[in-house]
């Protein structure tokens, strides 16, 4: 076992979504490499307690980089330094004793916050309700089989569908833009048969609903790529620009 | 009470069909003006929420994460089961059937199970057309895969992550109800209540986790679809926030709780890697399909898996399932690695660990292939550990992950309180005493796209339901007994966390409660838990205020409701004295040291009934009559 670490960490506190915020600083000692950031903070908050102080609130649930409940930026960037991984599944075994680590929530005008850490990412959910779906009742359906998909479209479907809908691109945008959430979702729609008939409609009434919302448009940054824990492609905003101009002629 | 099943007369083939047609609807116009609650969004609750929306009720919908689609759900990973038969392997409806039951250890009834089997292939179509992207072969067909406890190939997937694609599938209708509003969403709230009047289930009272306000909910219904009780053992596969307070609360006020005891422990898990620990990562069942489990011959051996050579290694699960080989049930495999470890010949710093071997099936299928199929659980792997599973084997351990034990309910998903239903990993009602591999997130869609859509009309259709508001005295009652409950927590101000308290009862039920289980360890886990129970409410420290977002008093919350349902667990265990599926009762065993069922005294469900916290619960019977499927000694070798 490697020894375990001390680090000095900035982190934002705030106590509701009216009173302003600030960075607060605090030690945590005995850090495992072996242990998750989230796992880090656990051990920082339970020390907080123990010394009768109010403890961080972060959101979490999984804790293995699906559900995209998780959500911190780690020394300016969304999810922290590692390439697709989500802070949960951040290990300490990346940091160094008496390394300095700022953490703050995701900003934007969109994702309001709630508390320290945790944001409110309702906006998601309204885009999703406004055409995130494809039109059929429960027991509509044809039998399976009777649509065949190639299995190059099938995974190019499931690359876009990968998406954990944790808002980490939003956080990373200057813009504070959803185009790269928007586009994914629109895109493992459009790239599949079942996704055709709506499809139109769908980028029309997603779009809007975004730009209802208060997030930035897209200027082809790529932040959001580079933060994504899925690796989600650029192209599906592009996808999503074709998609919205050939609705609107 | 006593209880019925409410199971159909006639061939088991029809049945359902039978009882479909026999149960009163409601009329169209009438529908929106019942309301249904419905609490949790995973794919029971989902998928319900959306049918039922559909169909034009007035709906409900709460589940404790920001957005519904963060369900635990969204984390399961391997498939789902369905009896296409689209390979030609000879799956059938009826060999579905059969390995449920069998699978089950023959402790599940099987009007459900055929039931379950029948709708299974419905729900794939479903799936499909909703825009699931699952696997395709290049011809464009759908894919399948095998999973343990099946020699056939009836598992659809959607890569390493097949429970987020139908999650998000039954997310996107729920969504579409939302649009049309028949569905009403109400994130971030905690059902800490269920509010019976006239003996029926009318609403539910809840915490707003963001302001800590107490809020109530009438309706004509209550769908309870909240999930498993595994966080109980602290260290689990389940999500954090997964918990068993609604199913335990509900019990409370009259639910009935079934085969508690019924819990699974699976396989292929990523070990412990020090007390820091907060959760424990599933590494999917599909990997057995291909990789090899092994640990050494000899006891205590050091030496790196790369220098031990092929003839000093023990694949111990093809040495004594050669039929079945590394695809047994879930409940072998991980007694086996138990027992491997226990003999000293576990692997890793901890020696609480096997070895998942894939250096064969790369020779054979070439790295492109395996990494197709298992390429994102080889990253999470290393992500994990910090060890790259293309050079080195990986090491796994058994871990808690499901609770097949859950609310009693009747073949129309309605528990011993009338109007209150439970669906999914909550209700009991499917898989006995071990769930196989892919089909809880079969079950979990069954009960809610197909089921409940049906039997809550007959419920509605066929009962009188006298006006009720949240102004009730009722609702008043339960909301200041709730109130009452997190007002004493906050005010203990003890010396020890609420995470302490838990990681100690989640080690209780490990050790004595888990894998293995002995009558002298539950009877010492039967005195140890209120013990430890009784310590919880004197000596706990809940920081914060309750009028205001707080993890820890949530927590804290959830971990009293633990406490209790620990003691039934351990109760029930103690109480079937035979071993069955995933309960295994060391006293009765095969000579070879298999599961050793008691059909003469134990071919039953054990129903338990809330009697008050220092009462013990009062035992009812529904026994299992087996007409379609003998009972045999369960054998995979
Ligand atoms: C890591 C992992 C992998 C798995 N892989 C597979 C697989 O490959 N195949 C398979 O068939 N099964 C698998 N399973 C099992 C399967 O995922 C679950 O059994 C199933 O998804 C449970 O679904 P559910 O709808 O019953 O509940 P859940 O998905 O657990 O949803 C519970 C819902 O209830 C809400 N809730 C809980 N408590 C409350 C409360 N008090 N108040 C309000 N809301 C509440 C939650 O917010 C959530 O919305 C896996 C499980 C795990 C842990
Ligand atoms: S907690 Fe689920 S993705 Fe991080």
């Amino acid at each position: 076992m490697t020894k375990p670490m001390t680090l000095y960490l900035s982190i934002w506190r705030q106590p509701n979504a009216k009173t302003p915020g600030k960075l607060i600083q605090y030690t945590v000692t005995d850090v495992s490499p072996a242990m998750s950031f989230l796992e880090m903070l656990d051990q920082l908050n339970r020390d907080l307690v123990r010394k009768g102080e109010t403890p961080i609130e972060f959101d979490s649930d999984c804790r293995e980089g699906i559900c995209g409940t998780c959500g911190l930026v780690v020394n300016g960037i969304a999810h922290g330094p590692e390439r697709a991984t989500t802070v949960c599944q951040l290990h300490m075994r990346h940091f160094k004793d008496g390394d300095a680590i700022t953490i703050e929530p995701w900003r934007a005008k969109a994702f309001p916050i709630v508390k320290d850490l945790v944001v409110d990412r309702g906006a998601f959910d309204r885009i999703v309700a406004s055409g995130g779906y494809i039109s059929v009742n429960t027991g509509a359906a044809p039998d399976a089989a009777a649509i065949l998909i190639s299995k190059e479209m099938a995974d190019l479907a499931m690359d876009a569908a990968a998406c954990i809908g944790c808002g980490a691109c939003v956080a990373a945008c200057p813009n504070a833009s959803a185009s790269l959430f928007v586009g994914a979702f629109l895109s493992k729609f459009a790239l599949l048969p079942q996704g055709q008939p709506e499809r139109k409609q769908r980028a029309q009434r997603m779009v809007s609903q975004m730009d209802a919302e208060g997030f930035g448009g897209c200027s082809n940054i790529g932040e959001c790529e580079a933060v994504c824990p899925k690796e989600i492609s650029l192209s599906t905003i592009a996808r999503m620009r074709r998609d919205l101009w050939k609705a609107l002629f | 009470m006593t209880l019925d099943a409410k199971i159909p007369s006639g061939p088991i083939q029809d049945m359902w069909d039978k009882h479909k047609f026999e149960m009163k609807l409601v009329n169209p116009a009438n529908k929106r003006k019942y309301t249904i609650i419905v609490v949790g969004t995973g794919l029971a609750g989902a998928s319900a929420a959306a049918s039922l929306g559909e169909l034009g009720y007035n709906v409900k919908t709460f589940c404790i994460q920001d957005s519904p689609r963060r369900a635990h759900s969204i984390a399961a990973q391997g498939g789902i089961n369905a009896a296409k038969n689209y390979q030609n392997d000879g799956d059938s409806i009826w060999r579905l059937f059969y390995d449920t039951v069998k699978g089950g250890d023959y402790r599940s009834r099987e009007a459900n199970v055929y039931r379950l089997a029948q709708i299974s292939v419905n729900i794939i179509d479903q799936c499909v057309a909703q825009g699931v992207p699952f696997a395709r072969e290049y011809g464009g067909l759908l894919s399948n895969r095998s999973f343990g406890g099946a020699q056939v190939s009836r598992t659809f997937y959607a890569r390493g992550q097949t429970g987020q694609q139908l999650l998000l599938g039954a997310y996107s209708a729920l969504q579409r109800q939302v649009d049309a509003k028949t569905v009403t969403l109400y994130p971030r709230r905690e059902m800490l209540d269920l509010v019976v009047i006239g003996g029926k289930a009318r609403g539910i009272v809840v915490r707003n986790l963001i302001n800590g306000q107490m809020e109530s909910y009438a309706g004509d219904a209550v769908i309870i679809a909240t999930g498993g009780y595994g966080t109980a053992y602290y260290l689990s596969t389940n999500a954090v926030n997964s918990n068993a307070t609604a199913i335990w609360r509900c019990h409370k006020r009259g639910a009935y709780f079934a085969n508690p005891c019924y819990t699974q422990i699976h396989p292929t898990c990523i070990p412990v890697s020090g007390q820091h620990q907060s959760k424990l990562t599933l590494m999917s069942e599909g990997l057995r399909n291909d990789g090899r489990v092994w640990v050494p011959q000899p006891k205590g051996d050091k030496r790196r898996p790369s220098e031990i050579p092929e003839a000093e290694r023990d694949y111990y699960l093809e040495r004594r399932y050669p039929s079945f080989g590394n695809l047994v049930p879930r409940d072998v495999a991980s007694r086996n690695a138990k027992a491997v470890c226990d003999e000293g010949r576990g692997v890793g710093e901890t020696g609480l660990a096997v070895y998942l071997d894939f250096a064969d099936a790369i020779k054979r299928l070439g790295e492109k292939t395996i990494d197709e199929k298992y390429g994102n659980l080889f990253d999470m792997y290393e992500r994990i550990t910090g060890e790259n599973p293309w050079d080195v084997p990986m090491r796994i351990y058994p871990a808690m992950h499901y609770t097949m034990g859950g609310l009693w309910v009747d073949y129309n998903l309605m528990s011993t309180i009338p109007g209150l239903h439970v669906l999914g990993e909550a209700n009991f009602s499917d898989h006995g005493a071990n769930r196989l591999g892919a089909s809880a997130l079969m079950q979990g869609l069954a009960d809610g796209y197909f089921v409940i859509p049906y039997t809550i009309g007959d419920y509605l259709a066929g009962t009188s339901l006298e006006k009720v508001a949240t102004d009730h005295v009722e609702f008043k009652r339960v909301a200041s007994e709730v109130q009452a409950d997190i007002a004493r927590m906050l005010s203990i101000k003890g010396a020890k966390t609420v995470g302490e308290f838990h990681r100690t009862l989640g080690g209780m039920l490990w050790d004595y409660v888990g894998m293995a289980r002995n009558e002298k360890g539950l009877k010492h886990a039967l005195e140890a838990i209120p013990r430890l129970r009784e310590e919880f409410w004197q000596n706990m420290m809940v920081p914060g205020r309750a009028e205001d977002l707080n993890k820890s008093l949530e927590m804290a919350g959830r971990v009293a409701d633990y406490m209790e349902i620990a003691e039934l667990m351990a109760r029930d265990a103690l109480h079937r004295a035979e071993s069955c599926g995933g309960h295994f009762r060391e006293e009765s065993q095969t000579a070879d040291g298999e599961a050793q069922r008691d059909d003469k005294h134990f071919s039953y469900v054990a129903a338990w009934e809330y009697n008050g916290l220092n009462n013990p619960p009062v035992l009812h019977k529904e026994p299992l009559l087996f007409e379609n499927v003998k009972l045999s000694q369960r054998s995979y070798k």
